[in-house]
């Protein structure tokens, strides 16, 4: 079976659990995903199954991409993803087959990757979360800096890793160990608890959670 | 967009209680001690009712033993079994926070 599926954030809300308790959960439109490829040993030198998602008009792609879709005679689809899996359990899918959120249960864990939402150019204070200087006692122009960057000619370089100004966000971010709350296999919705990184509608990568699963020996 | 509202739609109540604010309510609320479910109830004079769809709540407060209480409920929860009005209130803002200080004779309400 599939480990993971590709998504669209819907958004967050809240619901009810069975104790009354308040749960604050993601809404992930999940699939259906269609096998477009199978990546297997003896070919690549690896295994794989390459997914699309998010049916669109074939004249929205490009020629190339519209052909590897009309070639297979399947619905043309706006994503196309590889999700890395072993031979026994990409051997169990055929091409054109559809993954669907069902893979997932409720109680499962997950990891969800997604692209942050862009911050752009950003001071060390937002980005790193430096104190800056004080806001009084005499302060010039000096207020949300990141005050001195390293030594003097011993070590005669700045230090790597050192913060600095720069672009934040529209990062690849991991999101790990989720507690998926809730499958709807009619709608293909996931409820996911807890945030997950993107805007609404962004694309979303959900799959098992590795740390989670290895800790159970999976 | 459609499908939040449904799913919102989904784990709200059908009737929310019909309650104003000013009014002094008894929420019945079930609560669980142990493996034992019980239901306790909350008297005391609606101050705040806060909108937004599933996370809609509203505030209750009561002087007990002479120390003010304030509870918060969320309106949809399946916890609260049922909301009664003892009496409702005549009052003329939607936040009540000016009976924080107030107390006795002063901290009541004209029937309405």
């Amino acid at each position: 079976m599939s480990r993971a599926i590709l998504g669209r954030k819907v958004g967050m809300t809240q619901i009810f659990d069975e104790a009354g308790q308040v749960i604050p959960v993601t809404v992930v439109q999940a699939g259906p995903c269609v096998v477009v490829q199978k990546r297997t040993a003896a070919k690549h030198r690896y295994t794989a199954l390459q997914i699309g998602f998010d049916e669109i008009a074939g004249r929205k792609l490009t020629k190339p991409v519209r052909g590897v879709f009309e070639r297979l005679e399947l619905k043309p689809q706006r994503f196309l993803r590889e999700v890395r899996m072993s031979a026994e359990e990409v051997e169990a899918y055929k091409v054109g087959d559809t993954i669907k959120v069902s893979i997932f249960a409720a109680g499962e864990y997950v990891d969800v990757e997604g692209m942050t939402k862009g911050k752009g150019f950003q001071g060390v204070v937002k980005r790193f979360h430096f104190r800056g200087a004080n806001q009084t006692h005499g302060t010039h122009e000096y207020r949300r800096h990141g005050g001195a960057i390293g030594c003097r000619e011993d070590p005669g370089h700045i230090f790597k890793g050192r913060g600095m100004p720069g672009h934040m966000g529209h990062t690849r971010v991991t999101t790990p160990n989720l507690k998926v709350v809730k499958v709807d296999a009619d709608q293909n919705l996931l409820l996911i608890h807890g945030a997950v990184p993107g805007s609404k509608g962004a694309l979303l990568f959900v799959h098992k959670a590795v740390k989670h699963m290895a800790k159970q020996g999976l | 967009m459609k499908v939040l509202e449904q799913l919102e739609k989904s784990c709200q109540k059908e009737k929310p209680d019909s309650f104003r604010i000013g009014d002094t309510v008894r929420v019945h609320l079930r609560v669980v001690e142990g493996d034992k479910e019980r239901v306790q109830v909350f008297e005391g004079v609606v101050i705040k009712r806060k909108r937004g769809g599933t996370g809609a709540s509203f505030t209750v407060r009561k002087v007990s033993y002479g120390v003010g209480v304030e509870r918060i409920f969320p309106v949809h929860s399946p916890r609260i079994e049922k909301i009664e009005v003892v009496r409702s209130g005549r009052v003329r803002r939607s936040k009540l926070y000016y009976l924080r200080d107030l107390r006795g004779k002063a901290a009541r309400l004209k029937e309405s």
